[in-house]
């Protein structure tokens, strides 16, 4: 009897379960991407219906828009630097949290508390210690002997160490998944390799580093889907300084000025997509790479 | 108990101990070094947090000098800054956002992730990996066409485009749940199937009071990311001061020449401390929520 009741059951139930995310897919996700594909082959500012242009935006993009490779430039360069910076620090932060017998738990809490500030908070908060004129840190760098220490966000030069810091500064919510990892590692190879005499270096370099590369590849696709739309600190520390030489205009700031200030639609749509390419394309070397350096003990992520 | 020991067997005595001793010395200098090391980290952290705390207890004219310690401590500050800016609207206007975000996503989340991981249908792989997928689309290449519907039916500026869509589910949110309910036992599912339980009774009877924890945390990620979301405001809000969300507020008061930068501070500690609190009483929900959507097999 349950038997039958089990074939009628599901489907109605499956479909309304669903639909919130069915809906929301179609009208949040696909339709948007076809809409924004198109009208990145059109001019469009909101109140005209779009005119087809071709690949007009396309051209301008490459050929026309020093902005558009400035601002590529900075995404690259903040990545490049940042995304490897922040797995090796978020590696040390959980890496330190699991070495001593007691107190693990209070230090956890300090370092995660940064990652719960919000953006806009720890941005105003960073520009403020980092004034050149009365910040505490420059103050700081005097003290030890530093006489002239860096303008940060007043500095092209600087002004995206600056951000990195920042990003640094909230690094718990990636050490708390890498925390994870290293205690997930059985202990019983670690008494292995110190059987064998392996020093403190090796047997991170042998044992832990090898168990904990699924959760490196992991934060290394995420920070690159991320660092392409990093928009917020930028933006709220260019605002602080006037950044007249875009050191810290990026490939994100960049859409929202075309989109939402110059309300230039068709061409803010072409940005979008050139992204998107740009992401996948990266996110596919790093998915290719994998299967030479990312170790699963138990098999793929996706069984 | 000690019995006269032989030359050779005192040395051996005497060489055990030192041993042991040097041991245990080791192994407190080791102790020694990491707490000095995670002492040295957990400064840095704090940091920033202490420094903002006491230049927003400074007066204008000290804030823009360079001492380091608030004299006279300006408790008023914390005053000042309500009638300084319309600080208590921004905050009313963050938080009703917040509220009805997570609702909404806790709602429409919980059903999509029960059948994706306690049922088994045809397509239920593919559709999992289409939710993954869209997990990591860069949301710039959805964000234009949105807009334009948000705009079609007028509801810019207004708190809509910010809650409506946390009602149609959110990828985030379905995928750490599933994680959960994923190691829920089949047994207790078959159980309640056998005494002719139906499926939506067995959903919302025994597998969510079951995932309460995951549960919590997906209502904070999403109460927190829309305390934290300044994006969003920054498009669908700005333009009416009256919507204005403590992110957009404080960004915009920036700006400003008259406002001081000590009263930045205070503000700043205003919008950062519910936050911290919260975290203080749900510390073992948050981590255990983002360890459950790291790579664990």
């Amino acid at each position: 009897m349950p038997k039958r009741k089990r074939l009628k059951r599901p489907r109605l139930f499956i479909f309304l379960c669903l639909s919130p995310w069915i809906f929301g897919m179609v009208g949040f996700t696909l339709y948007p991407m076809i809409a924004s594909f198109y009208q990145s082959f059109t001019k469009f500012n909101l109140i005209d219906s779009p005119k087809w242009v071709g690949l007009q935006n396309y051209h301008r993009m490459f050929f026309q828009d020093p902005l558009f490779w400035k601002a590529l430039r900075n995404t690259m360069w903040i990545s490049a630097i940042s995304i490897p910076l922040r797995i090796a620090f978020a590696i040390f932060a959980a890496w330190i949290l699991t070495k001593p017998k007691r107190g693990t738990n209070f230090y956890r809490t300090i370092f995660f508390l940064p990652s719960m500030v919000p953006a806009v908070a720890g941005t105003m908060v960073f520009a403020y210690i980092f004034n050149p004129a009365y910040g505490p840190v420059n103050r700081g760098l005097q003290a030890i002997g530093i006489k002239n220490p860096p303008f940060w966000f007043m500095d092209p030069h600087w002004s995206k160490w600056g951000l990195i810091i920042l990003g640094l500064w909230g690094i718990g919510d990636t050490m708390i998944i890498f925390l994870a990892g290293l205690l997930d590692v059985p202990r019983t190879l670690y008494e292995a390799a110190s059987l064998e005499g392996a020093t403190a270096w090796q047997s991170f370099r042998y044992v832990t580093f090898p168990m904990i590369t699924p959760v490196i590849f992991f934060s290394g696709v995420t920070g690159v889907i991320g660092s392409f739309q990093y928009f917020t600190q930028a933006y709220v520390a260019s605002g602080q300084v006037n950044d007249y030489s875009h050191s810290m205009y990026f490939y994100a700031t960049h859409i929202y000025h075309e989109a939402f200030q110059a309300y230039d639609m068709g061409y803010a749509s072409a940005l979008a997509w050139v992204l998107l390419v740009i992401t996948l394309f990266f996110t596919a070397i790093i998915l290719q790479t994998q299967k030479r350096w990312v170790h699963y003990p138990n098999g793929s992520l996706f069984k | 108990m000690r019995q006269k020991l032989t030359g050779t067997e005192s040395q051996h005595y005497l060489d055990a101990l030192a041993a042991k001793r040097k041991k245990k010395v080791n192994a407190f200098l080791h102790a020694v070094a990491q707490h000095a090391v995670l002492i040295s980290l957990s400064a840095v952290f704090l940091l920033p947090l202490f420094l903002v705390t006491v230049i927003s207890l400074m007066n204008h004219g000290q804030a823009q000098t360079r001492s380091l310690w608030p004299h006279p401590f300006v408790w008023h500050n914390y005053l000042a800054v309500f009638t300084a800016v319309p600080f208590i609207k921004w905050t009313l206007n963050t938080m009703f956002v917040a509220a009805l975000s997570t609702i909404g996503t806790v709602i429409s989340s919980v059903p999509p992730a029960y059948v994706l991981s306690r049922l088994q249908w045809r397509g239920r792989g593919i559709t999992f990996i289409i939710i993954l997928s869209t997990m990591m689309l860069p949301g710039q290449v959805t964000m234009i066409p949105v807009y334009i519907i948000f705009a079609k039916l007028h509801w810019i500026p207004s708190f809509l485009p910010l809650i409506v869509p946390a009602f149609f589910a959110d990828a985030f949110s379905i995928f750490l749940l599933r994680q959960f309910f994923v190691s829920i036992p089949d047994e207790i599912s078959d159980a309640a199937r056998i005494d002719g339980c139906g499926e939506f009774k067995l959903m919302m009877r025994i597998i969510v009071p079951l995932a309460k924890p995951a549960i919590m945390a997906i209502a904070l990620f999403s109460f927190l990311g829309s305390w934290d979301n300044f994006f969003g405001p920054l498009l669908y809000v700005v333009e009416n001061p009256n919507l204005w969300t403590l992110g957009i507020g404080l960004n915009a008061f920036q700006g400003l020449h008259h406002v001081e930068a000590n009263m930045m501070m205070t503000a700043s500690v205003l919008f950062m401390a519910p936050v911290i609190i919260l975290f203080f009483f749900a510390q073992k929900v948050f981590i255990e929520g983002i360890t459950l959507t790291g790579v664990k097999g």
